[in-house]
């Protein structure tokens, strides 16, 4: 039996003294992808927030656990050293920054020891080149004045050189032209094929999981998961949208 | 231990013999014409320069205390002697010297001698011999580098005579006035015309004698199609027990030259520093300012550029840091007097744990600036609620053609923006340190890479232990 990475019992989530998420239980094992749905305002992005350790969002009550170890008190660094990482649905710019020298920066926070230049600079290119990424866009301020797309580009980047054993994407596809989709998407697969680790994908668009295997599909709906199912669920809220679960 | 007992020696030796000599004035109150006498005696003065401080000293005298920006009530004016004589109370011993400025100099990896001397208790540092290289390369190029003491006797004596506070006079106000009549230390730099200096020169003031780095003259000419990169200063604070510095930079870029003036100003926080500098640019040329200011308990600092000539430009990059118990008043003067002249002001100040740091901007454009151009932008950025940042502009233009920008954005330390680098693994710390490094990037881009390095440190260090 695979291994449990990721897991929370009844998570209680308020932000600003307001409860959006109310008990969710969720299991991620490795090398599993499970895709993460539901309408705007349903708390998909405080569920992200709240697994990375965003002091703003609140756990009130139930606790998170990685790889065994609760984590529910753990700050955001502690568990991204742990090798949880999240990309965000909208990335903050940090100007003075370059892109590549904060990646490789965050990398030495993460092992402990200096990256030599040159090898970090043979992985970079070679993540870049996969992402149809210029070269040039390691040398630009950390996502300032960056498109929506090169955004999103720029945290699939860190996803590949950071390499986290469990990876949640927050939309990373929305607002993308067909062309990024794509890339993003390769990108995605290249870093499920090479770590086998787990991943959560919370999205509105098939689009991205065309070239992805997906093992679970969950809906959340008013802070709760109402409904999981296997891959063809996707399928269905594609078709039906998420109306059936409003009602009820 | 063996190196505290070198420390000890070299206290003994270098300072209680002069101690015992000068006791006989040293209560004495306020600043005297026969101290002054005697300073000039000591220093060998030609006799233009003993007048010439006695002038400035009827003038300090004379002058009021400035009373518009933060209080310097803590500088005791009576006492004002004690601040001169270099021997004041310099026979501090290492284990007086405060923690923190320890702490400092060991995370900059500064090594021990010099730590000594910029603390005041060791003797001079032996920079004599990497100061005298850079001498020599460049005196083949006829370029003139040496301190202002030699100068005043040397080949350029006339030059210097001809030069010296004609920029900043002694009358501008007090503390010009206090420079004018015990100035000490600082170098002299004349580059010929249409030479062009490969490498950047820098002053080692700071490492000159007790006392040294207090009253420093600079003064810099850069001749005719010149090219000069000077830098002054270093991140290491530098600890006087005499808490006042009042140095003077006067810097002439003539016709088509360019100097690049670059500073890093890391006081000690007991430090009123009070410097003043300026800048005088004739037709075609250019000066360039990157500032630093951190450390101090006061500053007053608001670099002056005259625009003398046609198309004459200048810039002003500069980075305030203000931190617990600072106050520190920042700011640059841009004078347009001649046509076609451009000038750009590009600035960041921080405050943290209570500090106060405010930016003043002056530009003045003059009815004979025709067709001139000036940009203002200032940036503070406060990293808690009990800091203060302001931005204090001033603008008067005289002609009806200027073009003239200006934009001030305050702004404070991004909550999100610190839990998405921590989100990358980077500790709450580093994650703010980074996003101020960030901030503070104006400077730091402008700047040799060795002295970017040296002032991401400063930061990083001024940002630990920011976290309750
Ligand atoms: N930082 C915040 N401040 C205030 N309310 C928030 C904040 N973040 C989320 N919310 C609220 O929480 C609810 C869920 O939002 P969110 O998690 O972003 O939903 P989703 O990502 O599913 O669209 C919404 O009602 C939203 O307004
Ligand atoms: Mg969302």
């Amino acid at each position: 039996m695979a291994e449990i990475l990721l897991q929370t019992e009844g998570l209680k989530v308020s932000v600003e003294d307001k409860e959006i998420l109310h008990g969710v239980d969720l299991q991620v094992k490795r090398g599993e992808t499970h895709v993460l749905m539901g309408p705007n305002g349903a708390g998909k992005s405080t569920l992200g927030y709240a697994l990375m350790g965003n002091p703003r969002y609140k756990v009130t009550d139930g606790s998170i656990f990685f790889e065994g170890k609760e984590i529910t008190g753990e700050s955001a660094d502690k568990r991204a050293k742990a090798g949880m990482f999240l990309s965000f649905q909208n990335p903050l710019e940090v100007p003075g920054i370059t892109l590549s020298s904060f990646i490789k920066s965050a990398m030495e926070q993460r092992q402990g020891s200096r990256i030599r230049l040159w090898d970090f600079k043979k992985e970079l290119n070679k993540a870049m080149e996969l992402l149809q990424m210029e070269e040039s866009y390691g040398a630009r301020d950390l996502n300032a004045g960056f498109s929506g797309g090169e955004k999103k580009k720029a945290e699939i980047l860190q996803l590949l050189m950071l390499n986290p054993s469990l990876a949640i994407l927050d939309e990373t596809d929305s607002g993308l032209d067909v062309d990024a989709v794509r890339t993003v998407s390769r990108g995605v697969l290249e870093y499920q094929k090479e770590k086998k680790g787990g991943l959560i994908i919370i999205t509105h668009n098939t689009r991205i999981l065309e070239s992805l295997p997906v093992d679970y599909t969950h809906i959340l709906v008013d802070g709760k998961i109402v409904r999981t199912g296997d891959a063809s669920l996707v399928e269905e809220i594609n078709e039906k949208g998420f109306e059936e679960f409003l009602k009820a | 231990m063996e190196e505290k007992t070198y420390v000890d020696d070299i206290d003994r030796s270098v300072y209680d013999i002069k101690n015992e000599e000068k006791d006989g004035y040293r209560m004495k109150e306020g600043l005297t014409p026969e101290i002054v006498q005697q300073l000039s005696k000591e220093k060998k003065d030609p006799q233009w320069m003993q007048l010439f401080r006695l002038e400035s000293l009827q003038i300090y005298n004379r002058m009021e205390v400035p009373d518009w920006g933060p209080s310097i009530e803590g500088l005791d004016m009576d006492h004002i002697a004690t601040y001169v004589r270099p021997d004041t109370k310099m026979s501090t011993k290492w284990s007086e010297v405060p923690e923190e400025i320890k702490e400092t100099f060991e995370r900059l990896g500064i090594p021990q001698a010099e730590r000594e001397s910029l603390a005041g208790v060791g003797a001079q540092y032996d920079s004599e011999l990497v100061y005298h290289n850079l001498k020599e390369e460049v005196a083949a190029q006829g370029v003139v580098y040496t301190d202002m003491e030699s100068a005043l006797t040397g080949e350029y004596a006339d030059m210097v005579k001809k030069h010296f506070m004609k920029l900043v006079k002694p009358g501008d106000h007090k503390f010009a006035a206090l420079h004018g009549a015990v100035w000490s230390g600082g170098s002299f730099v004349y580059v010929p015309p249409g030479v062009t200096v490969e490498i950047p020169l820098q002053s080692y003031f700071r490492l000159n004698a007790p006392g040294a780095g207090q009253f420093e003259h600079t003064l810099i000419i850069v001749d005719e199609g010149a090219d000069l990169h000077f830098i002054e200063g270093c991140s290491a604070p530098k600890y006087n027990v005499a808490n006042l510095h009042a140095g003077c930079v006067e810097l002439y870029v003539k016709k088509n030259a360019r100097l690049r003036y670059s500073t890093i100003e890391n006081w000690s926080k007991n430090m009123y520093n009070l410097n003043t500098k300026r800048a005088v640019v004739e037709e075609g040329g250019k000066i360039e300012w990157v500032s630093g200011s951190f450390g101090s308990h006061v500053s007053y600092l608001y670099p002056m550029s005259i625009l003398k000539g046609k198309g004459a430009r200048a810039e002003f990059t500069g980075i305030t840091f203000a931190g617990a118990g600072q106050n520190l008043d920042t700011g640059a003067k841009m004078v347009h007097s001649a046509p076609e002249t451009t000038s750009y002001i590009n600035t960041r100040s921080i405050s943290k744990d209570g500090g106060v740091s405010t930016f003043r901007s002056s530009v003045v454009v003059g009815k004979e600036a025709k067709k001139s151009k000036a940009a203002v932008s200032c940036q503070s950025l406060m990293l808690d609620s009990h800091s203060r940042s302001d931005t204090i502009p001033a603008m008067d233009i005289r002609t009806k053609d200027a073009d003239i920008g200006h934009e001030a954005k305050i702004g404070k330390i991004s909550d999100e923006a610190v839990f998405y680098l921590m989100s990358r693994g980077l500790s709450e710390e580093e994650a703010r340190a980074m996003i101020v490094r960030g901030f503070a990037d104006n400077v730091s881009r402008e700047l040799p890479l060795e002295y970017a390095v040296e002032m991401n440190n400063l930061i990083q260090l001024e940002m630990v232990g920011s976290i309750g």
